[in-house]
């Protein structure tokens, strides 16, 4: 038994473990605040070449799912069920010239990708892979998400700016327009999970739902927070910024090459962060349900799978969610996008605040 | 209460690297793809006839307008944060202060809904 324990302790622990072993054998002839310095490059090196394969795993995904969706195969020549059709996509983005329009504004046009990636990245500071498993457990992770996630409007103005296009300019100013108001509803639903976790670490709000999830707390909060992230991804039934049939592609229309590849990965990037921060914050972030249905009751189940396995299974079902969104529903048009914003999701994250405060506080006065 | 100074130097590195690891693919995709420009590759990309005029124009009033309403909100959130965090700690007088707070944006709120500054024209 206690084999097996150990087996498992060092199978949800791996990272960290290694990370131990690393740094125990760079200690022996670095400084201590030479190696603590190393081994965050490390992490962070490794966490970043993991974010690329799972963006390249999520467009494969995505053209499969939708594809089963729409009654299609989707691509499946490049490697067996098309596993290195991303492979090939990155490959070929990377090949292709760079075209910069005579008349755009160079600089901006440039620096506008960077923008967007850079932000992309660092909103993953703070994502709680498990326990120990995260870059930094920042006192105000939630806010710093909220700040960090909002910049990405600057690099799409840039580019719609930058490129001195008609539809790019267009498509830059609807997407920024929706972005700002859907920011507003986002960032309320987030203030009840707040309160009741009393706490804006992710790492402080999954350990908070060791009882029970706060999806059965905060229904609505989770609703507007979805919706509107969903909006905030500019991802259908919400993506009037790069609506096809009237301005082409939005803002990224004059883009080609690696600078597209780059736009293509912050989306995805961003699409991510917001599936992993809804599992955080809803869906009790690394914990087993089986686990914690088990103490419900009494019993002492195992978890079955390591924490981060399961964090990486609910932020892949919420990804699918949005997936599932685009295989079903139509664009709307832009008066109901704006009007669903400020006249549905507002209002109703504000009374799901009232409510959340007041019951919270009725919760404290009975219990004291 | 400790601070985390700590934890925002691996916020900087990874700023740092982050910031690396954006221009990679620029720096290093130079080396393989082909570059021969010519003009009508480079023209603005409309629907096939060239572009009329530039795109740097004044824009849609509409938009200025939800920016407004935007900064009010967004401000509010800043006040709304530390609130939520400190909740369990205060008493009643902070929820009826909220209470007032939220109030007097919504009826900010009602106005710019009944002057009309939400509707898409």
């Amino acid at each position: 038994m206690d084999a097996l324990n150990a087996v498992s302790n060092f199978i949800s622990n791996v990272l960290p473990i290694l990370r131990d072993l690393l740094a125990g054998l760079l200690n022996n002839f670095l400084p201590g605040w030479l190696t603590e310095i190393v081994m965050s490059i490390v992490s962070i090196s490794v966490f970043l070449a993991f974010a690329t394969i799972v963006v390249m795993s999520l467009t494969l995904v995505e053209r499969r799912v939708i594809a089963f969706m729409q009654n299609r195969l989707g691509p499946n020549r490049v490697g067996p069920q098309g596993v290195l059709q991303p492979v090939a996509d990155v490959i070929k983005l990377f090949a292709k010239e760079d075209i910069i329009p005579a008349n755009a504004d160079p600089w901006v046009y440039r620096l506008a990708t960077t923008v967007m990636v850079i932000p992309a990245l660092l909103i993953y500071a703070v994502i709680p892979w498990s326990q120990n498993m995260v870059i930094a457990n920042l006192s105000i992770g939630i806010l710093y998400f909220v700040a960090i996630s909002s910049v990405s409007v600057v690099g799409l103005l840039m580019a719609g700016w930058g490129s001195n296009n008609k539809f790019a300019l267009l498509g830059a100013m609807r997407a920024a327009a929706q972005v700002i108001s859907y920011e507003i509803p986002l960032v309320f639903s987030i203030i009840g999970v707040a309160m009741l976790a009393g706490s804006l670490s992710t790492v402080d709000i999954v350990n908070a739902q060791r009882v029970l999830w706060f999806i059965v707390l905060q229904p609505v909060a989770f609703f507007v927070f979805f919706t509107a992230a969903t909006a905030e991804l500019n991802r259908t039934p919400f993506d009037l910024m790069e609506a096809e049939s009237e301005i082409v592609a939005g803002y990224h229309v004059e883009y080609s090459g690696v600078r597209f590849a780059l736009f293509f990965l912050a989306e995805y990037l961003n699409g991510f962060a917001v599936a992993a921060l809804a599992t955080t914050m809803f869906f009790g972030g690394w914990l087993s349900p089986v686990e914690t249905i088990g103490n419900w009751f009494g019993w002492n189940l195992p978890p079955l799978l390591p924490p981060y396995a399961w964090f990486f299974l609910k932020t892949y079902l919420l990804f699918f969610i949005l997936y599932w969104l685009r295989g079903t529903l139509p664009r709307v048009r832009i008066d109901q996008l704006m009007g669903l914003a400020w006249k549905v999701l507002l209002p109703l994250a504000l009374a799901n605040l009232a409510l959340t405060s007041i019951g919270l506080y009725l919760y404290r006065v009975i219990t004291t | 209460m400790q601070t985390d100074w700590g934890n925002w130097g691996y916020v900087a590195l990874f700023l740092l690297i982050a910031t690396g690891f954006a221009f990679i693919p620029l720096v290093l995709s130079p080396l393989i793809r082909p570059r021969n420009p010519n003009p009508v590759k480079q023209a603005t990309y409309e629907c096939g006839i060239e572009t009329v005029g530039t795109s740097w124009i004044r824009y849609y009033a509409g938009f200025y307008v939800y920016a407004l309403v935007f900064v009010v909100f967004d401000v509010e959130t800043i006040f709304l944060y530390p609130w939520a965090v400190a909740f369990g700690l205060l008493n009643w007088f902070a929820l009826i202060e909220m209470a007032i707070f939220i109030g007097i944006l919504l009826v900010g709120l009602v106005y710019a809904w009944k002057k009309q500054a939400l509707r898409w024209w």
